[in-house]
């Protein structure tokens, strides 16, 4: 048994330690915002909160991760998150919206580091998650409003 | 008009009721319809006593929004502020869900869902309004003629007095169902064609990982499964060896089904470790020794005869012959994947006479067939419910059905309900592709620089040849999905030939988002550019010419985009600026891309600026984001995406290899729709034609460089 926190629970789960944190959010936890897409860290679905930081799940080993605190999308809360989505809502966003959970998540990890990001800032903060519907500029243009709301000023 | 009893809403509450979360597409929508009493006079509105407003969408929303489009209709119809309207997923069940522009066969796809929509909704929802109009009318003893129905309110227009649609419910259930109910003057909408008036229903589901797609499926005592499948087109299984995989722990069995060999397993790591394990040997089939470069040469080969004709006005050939200016070019464009971000899943559960799916389901109406046919189940024993997709783009509306068939194979062979996963590697390699074509062009001008013939070869397999499609969709031997966008061109050439070849081959291909006009309107609007440039004509005055009065739709978003873009207006060094016009699935689409080169092979698309007449854009907004999304679509494939064969094996498998355009590539893209009271058309698709040709002709506006084959990659050779 591995022990895994996740969205703030304990959680005990009977996998083999090499099996991707993915797989063990979705089949294991029932927990399937995180989404599988490549499954070799190449498209950033699957992205997640470790210890604060956005990591790719499908190519984190459980085993590997004992004690770091995991953030879901579903376990996402504060006034970046909210942010955030408020803008995804508010920009009508998504599309397929497969892919925006990751988004999220990346967006969170960026608004956290940099609270004003230029657009290069964005760039490369979020070039790894990829999108097939192409709401790439709907989502530059989420993060700063994010961010313009986070920083008090009219969005 | 047929009504949707009651005890359809109780299967569908049932099946979202038993504890599990599948079964509809937003959450609490299964309360919604297991409420009280109701009024639900036709298949679509539902209107409950709280006032609630349940529509039911029987299209697949796959991200082109038909989740807020159609229920935009309903709520514009029958009078009710936005937030009241909720949506759920409709059955599967062509008797009242079929898609009038596919006949009796229930499905999305051809980017026909508002054009389906437009009439059967607002009547449908008509009828329900004049219900509650004349139930409010008796209870306030006025005339019907004295009441009207505003904001979820029937009222008096004189006294100002009136009830709510929830408090009128019983008893408008009570009369009889308008057959042929007025409808709203446009004059008088509020939320259609408004800005911001509606907003898109599936966007908090999709921000906090609670919308449900086809791969998020848990059933009580599910397993899941993937499957070895042959590594090319054609072979069969000869025989495996599965005792390393089922050793694998978490492996519960190892099947051989008619696509491949099934790994089941109590979760998706441990059959994915099983699969890996197994040992399978296959036997070549027709595509053992396929390679592109054989397919080339082959294609190449039928480009020097003449084809069947698609269509022919005067003597192409004769005036080619006499002609002393003459162009040839020859056009290539690859095999593609579909590459949604949500690979292909499916999940079933059986029961004695009866198959539950869940799914991403395009086409249901095939999908239960097929699935009847493996279980000997009469189509209607078998039950699908339509989650959200991860995207598709044609790729879950399979004439095969090929997912579903699987998914239903394994479960025949399972003791309990089954998940079928598809990884990425398998969506990359296991067919499906948008075809491979080779295009012979050939035109002629006359000393005035008027274009005086045009021939476009094609060589191609058929999407429709061998499947179910073939009857309606082949004519005279021409499929006219791998012509349409260049048998329709609309330039006024007076020798004009289009001939097709539709070569054999076992490489599966299909509708990929915009079909035929997916390579069509990249070969069209490219060399009629090549004519433009060869003439010395402005590539915009020459369309606009050749387009004369016969094409105002296309001379509208023609000149709608080149105004809003600046056509004309000087650039600065190192930048070009190219243009295209397309109409695919009864829309028109012009774009104008604006490239910087670096002047070594680099560049980048900085600009796109689109035009759209689409009928009434029922919902401008996502319009404008199905132009946004089919560009990104478009330009993924016109720089990066390629699926090639050597050895008869795909030589991609995941996105380091079969790359698409990431956030720092997209380009900026304005998107201007041309006002229109037309019946609404299609957006999911229209957007993608023009992009490739507009981006090609920019770059050899800024380099002299002709582009014919893509993708085109990253780099050009300039100079």
């Amino acid at each position: 048994m591995i022990s895994v926190v996740v969205n703030g629970e304990v959680h005990k789960v009977d996998a083999d330690p090499d099996t991707p944190l993915l797989w063990v959010l979705r089949d294991h936890l029932g927990l399937t915002g995180a989404k599988y897409g490549c499954g070799a860290g190449l498209c950033g679905a699957c992205t997640v909160m470790m210890d604060g930081q956005p990591v790719r799940s499908c190519r984190t080993a459980v085993g590997d991760i004992e004690g770091r605190r995991i953030v879901t999308i579903e376990g996402m809360r504060g006034r970046v998150i909210d942010a955030l989505r408020a803008a995804w809502i508010a920009l009508d966003v998504p599309q397929c919206g497969y892919c925006q959970s990751g988004q999220l998540i990346s967006a969170a990890a960026l608004l956290a580091a940099n609270p004003r990001p230029s657009d290069a800032d964005i760039d490369r903060a979020m070039d790894g998650n990829l999108c097939r519907c192409g709401t790439y500029r709907r989502i530059r243009a989420g993060i700063h409003r994010a961010a313009a709301t986070l920083a008090g000023a009219a969005p | 008009m047929t009504g949707l009893p009651r005890r359809r809403f109780l299967q569908l509450a049932a099946v979202a009721g038993a504890g599990l979360a599948v079964g509809v597409r937003l959450g609490g929508a299964g309360e919604a319809l297991a409420a009280g009493g109701d009024l639900a006079p036709n298949a679509f509105v539902r209107v409950d006593t709280d006032g609630t407003v349940t529509v039911v969408v029987k299209h697949l929303e796959m991200g082109q929004g038909v989740d807020t489009g159609l229920p935009a209709i309903v709520a514009e119809e029958l009078s009710v502020p936005w937030p009241a309207v909720r949506v759920v997923s409709a059955p599967a069940d062509s008797g009242r869900y079929n898609n009038l522009l596919f006949g009796t066969a229930q499905g999305t796809g051809g980017s026909t869902s508002m054009a389906n929509s437009w009439l059967q909704l607002r009547k449908a929802a008509a009828a329900v309004r004049e219900m509650l109009c004349e139930a409010g009318a008796r209870r306030l003893g006025v005339p019907r003629a004295q009441v009207d129905a505003r904001q979820g309110r029937v009222a008096d227009s004189a006294s100002g007095k009136g009830f709510g649609y929830g408090a009128l419910v019983d008893e408008a259930a009570t009369l009889p169902v308008p057959q042929d109910p007025p409808l709203k003057d446009s004059k008088d909408f509020t939320l259609i064609g408004k800005d911001g008036a509606v907003r898109r229903t599936d966007a908090t589901g999709k921000t906090d990982g609670s919308a449900v797609y086809g791969a998020d499926v848990i059933l009580p005592d599910m397993v899941t499964a993937v499957v070895a499948r042959p590594p090319t087109f054609g072979a069969t299984l000869a025989r495996f060896d599965d005792s390393k995989a089922r050793a694998v722990p978490g492996v519960r069995d190892v099947v051989a089904i008619p696509s491949g060999v099934a790994v089941v397993a109590d979760d998706t790591w441990s059959a994915l470790k099983g699969r890996e394990a197994l040992r399978v040997e296959w036997r070549d089939g027709a595509g053992a020794t396929l390679s592109t470069d054989a397919i080339r040469a082959r294609y190449a080969a039928l480009l020097e005869q003449p084809g069947l004709a698609a269509r022919r006005e005067g003597d192409a050939d004769a005036a080619l012959a006499a002609s002393g200016r003459r162009l040839s070019a020859v056009y290539e464009v690859p095999y593609l994947a579909h590459a949604p971000m949500e690979p292909l899943s499916c999940a079933v559960r059986l029961g004695p006479g009866r198959c539950e799916i869940w799914a991403g389901c395009q086409s249901q109406t095939s999908d239960q067939a097929a699935a009847a046919k493996v279980l000997g189940l009469q189509p209607q024993q078998v039950a699908i419910n339509t989650l959200f997709a991860g995207g598709s783009f044609g790729r879950r509306a399979n004439p095969t059905s090929d997912y579903i068939v699987e998914a239903v194979e394994i479960a025949k062979r399972a003791d309990g309900p089954v998940r079928l996963v598809w990884t990425r590697e398998d969506d990359i390699q296991g067919g499906y592709y948008r075809a491979f074509f080779l295009h012979g062009l050939d035109g002629a001008l006359d000393a005035a620089g008027n274009p005086v013939a045009w021939r476009h070869r094609l060589v191609g397999q058929s999407i429709a040849a061998g499947t179910a499609h073939a009857a309606a969709m082949i004519k005279d031997g021409i499929d006219r999905t791998s012509v349409e966008g260049a048998s329709t061109l609309p330039y006024a050439i007076p020798n004009l030939s289009v001939e097709l070849h539709s070569p054999a081959l076992p490489v599966t291909v299909l509708w990929w988002r915009s079909v035929g006009s997916s390579h069509n309107g990249f070969v069209t609007e490219s060399f009629l550019d090549e004519m433009a440039h060869a003439a010395g004509r402005d590539p915009l005055e020459f369309r606009r010419a050749l387009l004369g009065d016969a094409h105002p739709r296309h001379r509208a978003v023609l000149d709608l985009a080149a105004e809003k873009a600046g056509w004309g207006s000087p650039l600065p060094a190192g930048r070009g600026r190219g243009i295209a016009v397309h109409e695919s699935f009864r829309s028109f689409v012009a774009q104008v891309a604006e490239v910087s080169v670096d002047g070594k092979g680099g560049f980048t698309v900085d600009r796109v600026v689109c035009a759209v007449d689409c009928g009434i854009a029922v919902t401008p907004d996502v319009v404008r984001a199905q132009m946004e999304g089919g560009i990104a679509f478009g330009l993924s494939a016109a720089l990066y995406s390629a699926v090639t064969l050597r050895d008869g094996r795909v030589g991609q498998s995941n996105f380091h290899d079969y790359p698409v355009l990431r956030m720092s590539e997209m380009p900026a893209v304005e998107v201007h729709i041309v006002p229109s009271a037309e019946p609404p058309t299609g957006v999911g698709e229209p957007g993608v034609p023009p992009i490739a040709p507009a981006v090609a002709n920019a770059l050899f506006a800024a380099t002299g460089r002709r582009i014919r084959t893509l993708p085109f990659g990253g780099r050009i050779r300039e100079g």
